[in-house]
C-alpha cells in the first residue's frame, strides 16, 4: 500500500442511502481470482443498460463527475456482503475516497486495509456536500479535515491506527507477523487450558 | 470483576494483545472457515511472501458459492456457469492440497454452504471465535461462539498468523419476551427484528439475543436468527448456549468425546452473560406479537406482516425502493403473482426449513407458471431429506430438487431469475439485482416461500391453512 496523506479532487454524488456492495459489485463477477480490474464492473447494473450502454442517469456518468476521485455517498454505504471485491472495484475505478453519514463495518475495514479511505461526518455537513456534487475538496488525513472551496473545514475522526497505516503505507499483516512470540505464547497457554474464558491480555 | 457479557467473556479470552488507542488488538481466531470466492487472492499473497498457513487444522474448506446445483454428467462433468466459475473451484482445491488444508470437497458427504457444515460437523462450538470471508459467518454466534465476517485481505491475516487486528465493537441485547404463536418461525421474527432496528441499527454491534423466545428455539431457528445479524449492520449476533446447544452438538464428528466432552459443557456453562451485566444498547421484543412477516422492498429492513398493506413511502429512497418492486404503498401484499420460489441458502436450508415447506406442499401441485428451487444446505442435509422422502414430495409437486450450494440466494452459480420476475425467497437479501439483474426479491419463512408456490401469489399462510381444512 501507498502511502496517501492528501486527497484533492472534485466531488461525485450518490445520493442514495444504503448503498450495498451487490450494487457496488454484483455478485456474478466474483468469480475472478484476481484482485485487479474490476473497475469495469463497479455500479455495473447501475452504470450501464441493459445493451451495455452507459446509463445517462447514473450520477457518476454524467459529465461534471468525470475523474472526480472523491465520492460522496448516502447514509450506510456499503452495506451487505463481506466481499473485497467492492474497495478493490472502486479503487480501480479511480475512487480514492468515500464520505458518508455512516459507512458500513465489514466494507469499511475492507477499504482501509486497500488505501480507500472512508470517512464518516455528521447528518447536517454530509447532506450539505451531496447537495452540492462537482465542488473540490481537499482530505488532509493526516489532519482529519475536509477543506471546502468557501474556506471552512469538516473535521472528521479516524482510527489511529488506520490513519497511521494510510499515511506510513504500513503492511498489516507485517505488523501480525511481528506479533509471532506473542501468537505462540497464547497458543501454548491455550493449549494447557483450552475451554478457559479467563482474560487473555 | 464487574460482570461480564458472553461477548467479553470471549473476546478476553482471545486476546492475544490488548488494544490501546494507538494500535487495536490482535485477537486470535479458533476456527476459520473458507470457500471459493473469497480466498484465491489471500492464497496469492501467501504464496509470493513465502508464507505458510500457521494452522491448517484450525481451517476448514468447502466448495458453495460458484457451484453449480444440477447434477454431473454421465462423465462427471459439472455444468458450471463459466469456464472462470470452474477454475475458481479447482483454485481452491489447489490452494487446499498447496497449504495442507481440509477441504469438503465434491467426494464429500459434509460439502455445502459454509455455515451449514461448521454445525453439522460439530465444528462450530461455544465459546470460539470463528471468521469467514462471508457476511453471513455470524450464524456460527447460534451457539455462543464470536462469529464474523471479514475480507479477503483478512483471510490472508488469519491463514498467515491465526489472529486479526480487532478493536473491540459495542454490544447490544435483544431481549425477545413472550412466545412465537404457532406457525411463526424463526425467520419471521428476525425479519421483524431487523424491521425494527433498521439495516443500519447495529453497525458497530455484536447483538446477543435472549430472552424466553429465543432460549425456546431449536438450533436450526436460533441459526437462521444470528444468520440476519449482518442485514441490521451488526459485526456479528450470538446466543448464549444451553442444553439445546450441547444436545445438538454432542456426537458430532469434531466435538470432544468422553472426559473432555463433560470439561468443555462445564466450561461452556460459564460462557453466558452474568447478571448485571452492561450493554451499549438494549432493545426488547414481543415475541407474542408477531406474525409471518415478509420484505417489500430492496433491504430486509422493508419488511411488514404479510396481512398488512404495503407500507406508503415515507421518503424518496423507499419510493424508489417500491418503483423497483413495482408495488404501491397501501397495495395488498397477498395476491402479488409470483414467478419463481426459492427455499435454499444459509438462512433457511437446513433439514426443518425443508420440513416446513414439505408439510405445505405435500400432495400439492405447484402453481401454473411458479419456478420452484429447493436448494439443501449439505450433502448430508440433501440425504437426510431423501431419507424422509421430501425429495418425492417435491418433485410430486413439480419443485427441481438440487444439489447443495448457496444457488439462487447470491446467484454466482447461474441460478438467477429472469429481469422483473418476482422471487418469494427464503434467503437473507432482497437488494436489487441480488437474483439476477431487475429481478424483484421477497423475504420470507420456508413456510410463507411454500404456501406462495402452491397458490402462484403471495399467500398468508394462516388463511391457506384455513381455506385447505
Amino acid at each position: 500500500m501507498k502511502p496517501l496523506n492528501m486527497i484533492r479532487s472534485c466531488t461525485a454524488s450518490l445520493p442514495f442511502e444504503n448503498i450495498d456492495t451487490d450494487r457496488i459489485i454484483p455478485a456474478r463477477f466474483l468469480t475472478t481470482t484476481e484482485r485487479a480490474g474490476l473497475g469495469r464492473y463497479a455500479f455495473n447494473d447501475w452504470r450501464y443498460h441493459e445493451d451495455g450502454t452507459d446509463n445517462p442517469d447514473f450520477p457518476l456518468n454524467q459529465a461534471d463527475a468525470q475523474g472526480c476521485r472523491i465520492l460522496v455517498a448516502g447514509h450506510n454505504f456499503g452495506c451487505g456482503s463481506s466481499r473485497e471485491h467492492a474497495p478493490w472495484a472502486l479503487l480501480d475505478y479511480g475512487i480514492e475516497a468515500v464520505i458518508s453519514s455512516g459507512i458500513a463495518d465489514i466494507f469499511r475495514s475492507n477499504a482501509l486495509k486497500n488505501g480507500l479511505v472512508t470517512i464518516v461526518i455528521d447528518e447536517s455537513e454530509h447532506r450539505a456536500l451531496l447537495a452540492d456534487p462537482g465542488i473540490e475538496l481537499v482530505i488532509d488525513i493526516a489532519e482529519g479535515s475536509i477543506s471546502k472551496p468557501d474556506g471552512s473545514a469538516i473535521r472528521f475522526e479516524l482510527d489511529r491506527f488506520a490513519r497511521h497505516c494510510l499515511l506510513n503505507g504500513v503492511d498489516q499483516l507485517g505488523f501480525l507477523l511481528d506479533a509471532d512470540a506473542d501468537i505462540s505464547a497464547w497458543e501454548s497457554r491455550r493449549a494447557a487450558n483450552p475451554y478457559s474464558m479467563e482474560k487473555a491480555a | 470483576m464487574s460482570p461480564r457479557t458472553i461477548i467479553d467473556k470471549i473476546w478476553d479470552a482471545h486476546q492475544v494483545r490488548a488494544e490501546s488507542s494507538d494500535t487495536p488488538g490482535i485477537l486470535y481466531v479458533d476456527l476459520h472457515l473458507i470457500h471459493e470466492v473469497t480466498t484465491p487472492q489471500a492464497f496469492s499473497e501467501l504464496r509470493s511472501r513465502g508464507l505458510k498457513v500457521r494452522c491448517p487444522e484450525r481451517v476448514l474448506a468447502t466448495l458453495d458459492h460458484s457451484t453449480p446445483t444440477l447434477p454431473a454428467d454421465a462423465e462427471g462433468r459439472r455444468p458450471y456457469v463459466t469456464a472462470e466459475a470452474r477454475h475458481q473451484v479447482d483454485q481452491l482445491e489447489a490452494n487446499c492440497q498447496e497449504f495442507g488444508i481440509e477441504l469438503n470437497g465434491w467426494s464429500s458427504e459434509h460439502r455445502g454452504i459454509v455455515h451449514v457444515i461448521g454445525p453439522e460437523l460439530g465444528a462450530t462450538q461455544p465459546g470460539m471465535t470463528i471468521v469467514c470471508g462471508d457476511s453471513h459467518t455470524a450464524t456460527h454466534g447460534a451457539f455462543g461462539a464470536l462469529a464474523f465476517g471479514i475480507g479477503t485481505t483478512e483471510v490472508g491475516h488469519v491463514l498467515a498468523t491465526q489472529c486479526l487486528l480487532q478493536r473491540k465493537p459495542k454490544s447490544m441485547a435483544i431481549h425477545v419476551e413472550g412466545k412465537l404463536r404457532p406457525g411463526v418461525s424463526a425467520k419471521d421474527l428476525i425479519l421483524h427484528i431487523i424491521g425494527r432496528i433498521g439495516v443500519g441499527g447495529g453497525t458497530g454491534h455484536v447483538i446477543e439475543y435472549g430472552g424466553p423466545a429465543i432460549e425456546a428455539l431449536s438450533m436450526e431457528e436460533r441459526m437462521t436468527v444470528c444468520n440476519m445479524s449482518i442485514e441490521a449492520g451488526a459485526r456479528a449476533g450470538l446466543i448464549a448456549p444451553d442444553q439445546v446447544t450441547f444436545d445438538w452438538l454432542q456426537g458430532r464428528p469434531r466435538t470432544p468425546r468422553g472426559a473432555d466432552w463433560e470439561r468443555a459443557v462445564a466450561a461452556w456453562r460459564t460462557l453466558a452473560s452474568d447478571a448485571g451485566a452492561r450493554y451499549d444498547n438494549e432493545v426488547h421484543v414481543d415475541a407474542s406479537a408477531i406474525g409471518p412477516t415478509i420484505s417489500y422492498g430492496t433491504h430486509p429492513g422493508m419488511v411488514t406482516p404479510i396481512a398488512a398493506a404495503i407500507p406508503a413511502a415515507r421518503d424518496a429512497q423507499e419510493a424508489k425502493a417500491l418503483a423497483y418492486m413495482q408495488f404501491d404503498g397501501g397495495q395488498a401484499l397477498t395476491g402479488q403473482k409470483v414467478d419463481v420460489v426459492f427455499v435454499g441458502s444459509c438462512t433457511n436450508s437446513r433439514l426443518s426449513d425443508l420440513r416446513d415447506a414439505a408439510a405445505v406442499m405435500r400432495g400439492r401441485q405447484v402453481a401454473d407458471g411458479v419456478r420452484v428451487l429447493i436448494v439443501p444446505g449439505s450433502v448430508l442435509i440433501k440425504r437426510e431429506a431423501e431419507a424422509e422422502g421430501l425429495d418425492e414430495i417435491f418433485r410430486a409437486a413439480g419443485a427441481e430438487w438440487r444439489e447443495a450450494g448457496c444457488s439462487m440466494c447470491i446467484g454466482m452459480n447461474g441460478d438467477i431469475a429472469q429481469p422483473g420476475q418476482l422471487v418469494v425467497s427464503t434467503s437473507n437479501r432482497n437488494f436489487e439485482g441480488r437474483q439476477g439483474p431487475g429481478v424483484r426479491t421477497v423475504l420470507a419463512s420456508p413456510r410463507v416461500a411454500a404456501v406462495a408456490a402452491i397458490a402462484g401469489v403471495i399467500t398468508d399462510p394462516d388463511a391457506f391453512q384455513e381455506r385447505a381444512a
